[in-house]
This record gives structure tokens, C-alpha cells and sequence, in this order.
């Protein structure tokens, strides 16, 4: 692994150049330029159709590029088959061998490069061990939970060592507990393992909290890529700033009357303060009054839906204790910092 | 922590590797390579054979000498019109028509009850119940009708017991669907085919009616329809589809059959026979395969249809 | 649920008796002691026919050559028809359906035009009837029942398994062993069972195919159309009953045992 850090540092672990690939008249990856470093966990976040899972794909080699360079450590694997990649994949459905029991799934890496028997089951062990499912070796996949399964799909593909793991949606069929108990094992596996993970997910509280890094993806392309908090704080584009979280999204005029850059801008909810009646406006702050839209109750917070005299429609999430006298129709005083506006590149 | 592990592929492996490497690259290369072989097969072997007979059907006979004069011509195909050979095909339609009736009739029954009321263990056994005789051959089961319809046979001797001995002899003794005896009879011959393509019937039928839910029915009946009005209008047109893909087999097995007709059937032919003596005996090969694209032509027909109406989705 | 009607019952049982009562006749005829008509109910009842033809050695040959053409025509069946699923069962291309159109044609156009168009073939070109004669026109309509259980389970086969494969090392060829050959396995084998039985039992294609030599099928119709040895025919047809059964049955048993497993996959 240390020998590894000093080449780490400069050749990425995957590397897109002009990357796309299109199926017939449909553009499913447009273009991706993209560096993902050796060790780091990265996502790939997008809805449905977006590219993520293509992108995926090309890794693994499933797909080949119709245009466009792809590099594993600096080396060219176009027209690679996926088997003469140093790259492993845990799949959505976990994609386990129905005929072979736990343990020779997870040994079947092994087994296809000639590996003898006593060995592999030896490492498949180790290899169970270490995602926790001791003992499990002489079951069917059929006979083991959700959870399980995805626990010999990961074992199985990091068995043979692979320099980056790909996970395709791997936590989507989890109930929400699991999830987050494999969101954790997941993380700390990437830690000790000190691989390059490349998840493919559309849920953003999964990218934000699992990821170093965040490739937002739209219609084939990455619309913006960086840690959590910057594509959170800072989002791009107003698609960035809706899929990730919500945001409300004002345009330049608007801006400029909250005190900011006439520039196409977000705001978070959880920006907006409520002011109490009477109260002076902090410095720095403009002071908005608004007639209450809607009023939803969400736990910790309440999102109040509130329009401007000027028609400016705003949601704000306040917490819940905060809120005192609010009802649908009421008034509303909210404080707006110009500094929590954000400037977006463009409005779309 | 896993050891690592080297990528050492034996080395009579390298040669298959670049194979590999080759089929997965180029995906419809081996696309290609798979089908070459059953498509040589297929296309040489019947396509060819089929084309070099039916081909024919444009040549015709010199009637002195009985040898094929290879020169195109309608004439055999015109044939087919003579009132003679009109007749043959026209009985073979009809007899092809009143099996598809009655296994229709007979199937829809035991399709439908296993379809809405059977559990899961009685549709097994259902399923067996049908494959079983579908699959068990052909000329013994013809045979167990002829013991069956034969004048001492079963058929006899239980009508006789009944005391409707005289009614078979009265059926008997109708014009067109009577004879000597039961196996010497068109009533005999469509019921041998009406048993021998039962099965073929049954299963698309079932599969059809599989799909009806049972939602739809309920829906049907809590908006005040009659059991008998529920089933005209809703089970009937869904389970449609099903009986016009089981149409397609009985009708044409039945239409390309020669054996039961020999075994069971009266001295005048039916369209199999009428191909079968016309290229044996009587060596008219020309008019043999004239013959030959009726059913042909009368399925291709029928394909159409059926494909319209969504028949393949209950095969 | 509801339940169904009486009159629904009594006529799907019907239909049950009628499918399954002449079969049973086949077998009370086996024992009888009337040698010349088809005489009901039995005046008597012997084993003594399963001697005469136990004895029977042109029975015996002709067994023997229905058993080593559908043996034959079973594997022939089994390579082609697998291979055709493989190319067709996941493939998008122009010219997939008159492709499969084809490989069902011998099952769907009746027997006799397969068998004419055939002879007529062979005189052509001037092959002699022979053993191969036959295994041509049965290996010919048997690919299509191999072909169509293959493809039914490749269909259902996950393809993320292949892709499994081949992403944790196995090449092709490796793949094809390790994974799809033996998540298939139990359809071919069904399909082949299937095989088996028609080719056993087929008589319309091979009347034209066969020339002088005898199918157990050929030995039947002849006794069909002109009986001369009832007796043992009775004796032979329930022998036929048994040989095709048990293939069928077991290729019942593959293909469910098959499903479950295959759809365990997800």
C-alpha cells in the first residue's frame, strides 16, 4: 500500500477524457471529463438516466466509449474486456452466482485465475471475516438477507484485490436502518482498504455523508464536482442546487434586492431566519416581509412557504421550537444575510 | 488482509484469451458465430429442401409419359380448382374447422377452471394432466381410438349396455358424418384429431385466461352484470387471444395430417393423403406440392390474423 | 376465491377422463387373451405377449435404431438448438425475427411437407436412404424444442451474472462454463429429454426419409394400417407409453426444479 502514495499522488485511479457513449439517437454519456485520486471515496450522484450508471459501466468495461480516452492508473483501457481491468464491481441486485454456495461466490475471482481449492477457501474466509459473515461459507445466496447478500457481493469483489471498487446503487435495495448501518461499514472498509470507491446513487443524503468527493451528473453530463460541502454551500447550477438538498433559486433582480451580486443566485431554507415581531435587523441582513403560503412540519424543522409583496416566493426552514405564531395566511418577518446568497453560473 | 494474487493464466489459456478478448470486443461477431452453424443447418438443409419441392408447383406433368416437364407454368396450380381436388380441400377446411370447434369447446373448461379456481398444487397436477398426453406418442394414441371406435370396441359395447345402441347406429347411418363403423367414419376422425390436438388448445387458452384478472371479473360483477353477461363481455373477449393461438395448431395439424385419415378415415382423401399419394403412387410431384402450399398459405393467412389480434403474447 | 360451479367442475373433469381414458385402454389391451379383433370388454387376461415380444427380434431392431437416431438427432439438436438461443436470446439485430421464424418452421409446417421436401432433396442429389437419412430430418424439427427451453432460460438468466463473471477474471470461455452452462444446464437437458421423445416417437417425416429400413414408429403404422399381429402391437404400444414417459416427466421436474433457482438470482 506505501509503496503505492508517492505515484498515488500524481496519476489519478480513473481518469475520463471527452468520454461519451451513446445508445442510438440517446446521448447517455456526453462528454465527462473527470480525475478520480487514488483512495478516495467518490460519488457519483444523479437521477435516473443521467449518465452515472453508463459512466459505471465504462469503468468496469462493460461498455466501451464511443469517443473519448479512459485511464485506470494512467494506463489506457479502452477495448479492455472488464476481465483485464484491475477493477471490481459490487452490483445493484448483487448479481451472486445462484448455483455456487457463499463461499465459492466469493472465491470465484480466485478460482478463474487458478488459484488452487484449499487456498481460496482459506482467503474466502478471511475474505467473509471480514465483512462479518463467519461461518456463512456452505450457504446459497438465496438463503441469505439483503444485507447479507450485499456483504458476499463486496467480499466477493475486493477478494482479488482490485485497485478501485465500484458500487452500483450497492445500498438501494437496504430498508433505511441497514442502510445506514452499511453506509458506516462501508466507509470504514474504504478506510482500511485505502481504495478508490466509485458509488453510483440518487440519493444525495448518501453522497453528501459517504463521499470525499461529489460528481453531479444531468442528461450525460457532470454538471459540477467537488467535497460535499462545496456542491451543498455552492452549487452550480440550479439543477445542482435542487437535486442536492433544496434550495430556493433567485434570479440576478432578485438577488440584488437581498443586498447580493447581480448574479443568478440560491438560497438554502435553513438560511433564512425568522425574525420575531419588532425585533432590528441584524447587521448585514435584509428584513423580508411575507405573507405565510404553507406551513409543513417536518421534525426538527418547519418549512414555511411565505410570498413577498414584491411576488418573491421563498421556503424557509426554521426550527420547529422557533416557530411560535405561525399559521397559513399570517404574517412573517424573515432576515436574509446577502452573504448566504450564492452566486450560480447560470440560472438553468 | 488479503494476499495478493497474480493474474497467470496458464498458457494454453493465452490463445483462448485473445479469443475472448475478440468475442466480447466485438459482440456481434459472436452473435455471428453462434448462428452460422443452426442457420447452415436450418437454411440448407430444410429451407433448400423445402424450396427445391415447392418450387415445383410451377412445373407440371406430361400426362403420357408421367415425367415433370420443367417449364413454368399455372396450370398445376390451377389444378387445385378441378371440382375433384376442390373438394378434397374443402373437406380438409371443414374437418380442420369442426376440431378447432370442438377443442375449443371441449379445452375451455378444464383451461378456465384451472386458471380461476385451481390452487397452486391442483394447476401443477393440471399442467402435468395435459403435457403428459400431449407429449406421449403420437400413433399409440391413435391406436388406443382405434381400439376404442372399432365396431367390437369399447365405444360399442358401452353404447350397447346403455341402450343406445340404436342411436350409434342411427348416427351411423347419416349421410356424411356416418359409415360402416365409428372407425370407418368422419366422426371418428375428428375425434381422433380433436384428441390428439386437445392439449395444444388447452395450454394457450390457459395461458390467456391466466391474465384475465380476477380484479376485472369482481369489478365486472359489483357493477351489477349477470354471471352470464360478466362472461360474454369480459372473460370471453380476453380469453379470445388464447383460442386463436390454440386455433393455429389444431388447425394446422390437422390440416397437414395423413395418418389418422388412413387409419380411421373413409375412402374419400383428405388434403395429407391427396399429397402423400399424389408424390408416392401416383408420382405428380408438381400437383403434390401445389397441395403442399395450402396449408402454407392457409397458416401464413392465418399468422397474420392472429398476429393482429395479439394472439403470441398466450403462447 | 370463489368457488366454481358444479356444472364447471363435472365438465373439466370431463375433459380430464378424455384425455387420459384411451391411454388406459392402450394398457388393459396389453393383457388380453383375443388375438384377432379389438374385442371389449377382454375375454381373458395373459401376460403371455410380453414373452412373444420379448422374443420379437425385428422388434427388438427396430427399438434399437429408434433409440440410436433420437440419440443422435438429440445431440445434434442440443448443439444447434443451444447455439441458436445464444445468438437470438438477448440480440437486438435486424433480421431477428424471420431468424427465429425459421428455426421454429419444421414444428409449425405440417410433417409431410418436411418429409416430401426432404426425399425430394435426397433424390436430387443422390443420397441413398441411411441411419443419417433419418438423423437429418429428426435432428431438423428437434432443434426447435431444444432451442425454445434454451432460450426461455437464458431469457431469465440475469445478464448481471455474466457481467459478474467476466468482471471478477473469467474470460468468455470461462464464463460460459462456470456460470451460464450450469444455470442452464437443467433447461438443455430438459430440452433435450423433449428431443428424445419426438425423434422416439416421430413416423410422418420419417415414412419419407427412411426407405426401407424400420423405425419402431414405421413397424407401427404398419400394424396400424393393416393389423396382422395385434397382440404384440398391443404389447409394443404400451412399451412406447413407458419409454416417452419418463423422459417427459423428468424434463417436467428439470424445468421447475430450474425455475426456482434461476429465479433465486434476483
Amino acid at each position: 500500500m506505501h509503496a503505492n502514495i508517492d505515484t498515488a499522488l500524481e496519476i489519478p485511479a480513473v481518469r475520463f477524457a471527452g468520454v461519451a457513449r451513446h445508445f442510438g439517437a440517446v446521448k447517455a454519456v456526453d462528454g465527462v471529463d473527470l480525475s478520480i485520486l487514488p483512495g478516495e471515496f467518490f460519488a457519483m450522484l444523479g437521477p435516473s438516466g443521467s449518465g452515472k450508471t453508463t459512466c459505471l459501466r465504462l469503468i468496469a468495461g462493460f461498455e466501451q466509449p464511443d469517443a473519448g480516452h479512459i485511464e485506470i492508473f494512467g494506463e489506457k483501457v479502452e477495448g479492455l474486456p472488464p476481465y483485464r481491468r484491475a477493477v471490481n464491481t459490487v452490483f445493484q441486485d448483487y448479481a451472486l452466482f445462484p448455483h455456487l454456495s457463499v463461499g465459492d461466490n466469493v472465491a470465484y475471482g480466485l478460482r478463474v485465475r487458478g488459484v488452487g481449492r484449499a487456498e481460496r477457501d482459506k482467503q474466502a474466509r478471511e475474505a467473509l471475516a471480514m465483512v462479518k459473515l463467519t461461518g456463512m461459507e456452505s450457504r446459497r445466496p438465496a438463503q441469505l438477507s439483503g444485507g447479507q447478500r450485499q456483504r458476499v457481493a463486496l467480499a466477493r469483489a475486493l477478494i482479488v484485490r482490485p485497485k478501485v471498487l465500484l458500487l452500483d446503487e450497492p445500498l438501494g435495495a437496504l430498508d433505511l436502518k441497514l442502510r445506514e448501518e452499511m453506509q458506516l461499514e462501508l466507509k470504514g472498509l474504504q478506510r482500511t482498504l485505502g481504495l478508490s470507491f466509485v458509488f453510483v446513487t440518487h440519493d444525495q443524503g448518501e453522497a453528501l455523508s459517504m463521499a470525499d468527493r461529489v460528481a453531479v451528473f444531468n442528461e450525460g453530463r457532470i454538471v459540477q464536482v467537488g467535497p460535499p460541502e462545496e456542491v451543498y454551500e455552492r452549487p452550480r447550477t440550479r439543477f445542482v442546487a435542487n437535486f442536492v438538498g433544496s434550495a430556493n433559486v433567485l434570479s440576478a433582480a432578485e438577488a440584488q434586492a437581498l443586498g447580493a451580486p447581480a448574479r443568478p443566485s440560491s438560497l438554502r431554507p435553513e438560511k433564512i431566519a425568522l425574525m420575531s415581531a419588532g425585533a432590528s435587523a441584524p447587521t448585514g441582513a435584509v428584513v423580508l416581509d411575507a405573507v405565510i403560503v404553507d406551513v409543513s412540519y417536518q421534525g426538527p424543522v418547519r418549512r414555511i412557504t411565505a410570498r413577498t409583496p414584491a411576488g418573491l416566493v421563498l421556503v424557509a426552514a426554521v426550527p420547529a421550537g422557533q416557530a411560535g405564531e405561525i399559521k397559513r395566511g399570517g404574517p412573517v418577518r424573515f432576515a436574509v444575510r446577502s452573504d448566504a446568497l450564492q452566486p450560480m453560473e447560470s440560472e438553468e | 488482509m488479503i494476499p495478493a494474487i497474480l493474474d497467470t493464466p496458464a498458457p494454453h489459456e493465452r490463445t483462448l484469451r485473445r479469443l475472448s478478448d475478440l468475442l466480447v470486443r466485438r459482440h456481434n461477431l459472436l452473435v455471428l458465430i453462434l448462428l452460422v452453424p443452426p442457420l447452415l443447418w436450418l437454411g440448407m438443409v430444410y429451407l433448400g429442401s423445402l424450396f427445391v419441392f415447392l418450387a415445383q408447383s410451377i412445373f407440371s406433368i406430361d400426362e403420357f409419359s408421367g415425367t415433370i416437364v420443367r417449364e413454368p407454368t399455372l396450370a398445376t396450380l390451377a389444378e387445385l380448382f378441378r371440382p375433384a381436388n376442390f373438394d378434397i380441400l374443402m373437406r380438409t377446411v371443414s374437418i380442420a374447422a369442426a376440431v378447432t370447434v370442438l377443442c375449443a369447446i371441449i379445452g375451455f373448461p378444464m383451461a378456465y377452471y384451472a386458471a380461476r379456481y385451481a390452487g397452486p398444487r391442483a394447476k401443477a397436477a393440471f399442467y402435468l394432466a395435459v403435457m403428459m398426453p400431449l407429449w406421449s406418442s403420437y400413433l399409440v394414441k391413435i391406436y388406443g381410438w382405434k381400439l376404442l371406435l372399432a365396431k367390437e370396441g369399447a365405444i360399442g359395447w358401452i353404447a350397447g349396455r346403455l341402450g343406445l345402441g340404436p342411436a350409434l347406429e342411427a348416427w351411423l347411418a347419416l349421410p356424411l358424418v356416418g359409415g360402416p363403423s365409428l372407425s370407418v367414419s368422419y366422426t371418428g376422425m375428428v375425434l381422433v384429431f380433436t384428441y390428439l390436438w386437445l392439449p395444444f388448445m388447452i395450454l394457450p387458452m390457459h395461458a390467456a385466461l391466466e391474465r384475465v384478472p380476477s380484479s376485472l371479473i369482481e369489478a365486472a360483477g359489483d357493477l351489477g352484470a349477470s354471471p352470464g353477461r360478466t362472461f360474454r363481455t369480459i372473460i370471453l373477449p380476453l380469453a379470445l387471444p388464447g383460442v386463436v393461438a390454440g386455433a393455429i395448431f389444431t388447425f394446422s395439424l390437422t390440416l397437414g395430417d395423413y395418418i389418422v385419415p388412413q387409419i380411421i378415415g373413409t375412402s374419400a382423401l383428405v388434403l395429407g393423403q391427396a399429397v402423400y399419394t399424389l408424390q408416392g403412387t401416383a408420382g405428380n410431384i408438381p400437383l403434390s406440392a401445389a397441395f403442399s402450399l395450402v396449408p402454407i398459405l392457409v397458416m401464413a393467412l392465418f399468422l397474420t390474423l392472429a398476429k393482429k389480434m395479439g394472439a403470441f403474447d398466450a403462447l | 376465491m370463489t368457488r366454481a360451479s358444479l356444472s364447471l367442475k363435472l365438465a373439466a373433469l370431463a375433459g380430464l377422463a378424455f384425455l387420459h381414458i384411451p391411454l388406459l385402454f392402450i394398457v388393459l389391451y396389453a393383457f388380453t387373451t383375443e388375438e384377432r379383433s379389438y374385442a371389449f370388454p377382454p375375454p381373458g387376461y395373459t401376460l403371455k405377449w410380453f414373452v412373444v415380444v420379448w422374443e420379437r427380434t425385428d422388434i427388438w431392431a427396430a427399438v434399437g435404431l429408434s433409440l440410436r437416431v433420437a440419440t443422435l438427432a438429440t445431440l445434434i439438436a442440443l448443439v444447434l438448438g443451444t447455439l441458436a438461443a445464444g445468438g437470438l436470446a438477448r440480440a437486438k439485430f435486424f433480421g431477428r425475427e424471420p431468424i427465429s421464424l425459421l428455426f421454429v418452421l419444421p414444428i409449425a409446417l405440417p410433417g409431410i411437407v418436411t418429409g416430401i421436401a426432404l426425399r425430394q432433396a435426397f433424390g436430387l442429389m443422390e443420397i441413398p436412404f441411411s441411419f443419417w437419412t433419418i438423423v437429418l430430418g429428426h435432428a431438423t424439427f428437434c432443434i426447435v424444442v431444444v432451442y425454445n427451453n434454451a432460450v426461455a432460460r437464458l431469457r431469465r438468466l440475469s445478464p448481471s451474472l455474466i457481467e459478474a463473471s467476466m468482471d471478477l477474471g473469467a474470460d468468455a470461455f470461462q464464463t460460459f462454463r462456470l456460470v451460464v452452462l450450469p444455470n442452464v444446464g437443467t433447461a438443455l437437458l430438459a430440452g433435450g429429454m423433449l428431443a428424445f421423445a419426438l425423434s422416439f416417437d416421430e413416423v410422418i417425416v420419417t415414412t419419407f426419409t427412411a426407405g426401407q429400413q424400420s423405425t419402431l414408429p414405421i413397424w407401427m403404422l404398419s400394424e396400424l394400417i393393416r393389423p396382422r399381429q395385434r397382440p404384440v402391437t398391443n404389447v409394443v404400444a404400451v412399451l412406447v407409453i413407458a419409454v416417452t414417459f419418463l423422459p417427459i416427466l423428468a424434463a417436467y421436474y428439470l424445468t421447475r426444479e430450474g425455475e426456482a433457482v434461476a429465479g433465486s438470482g434476483k
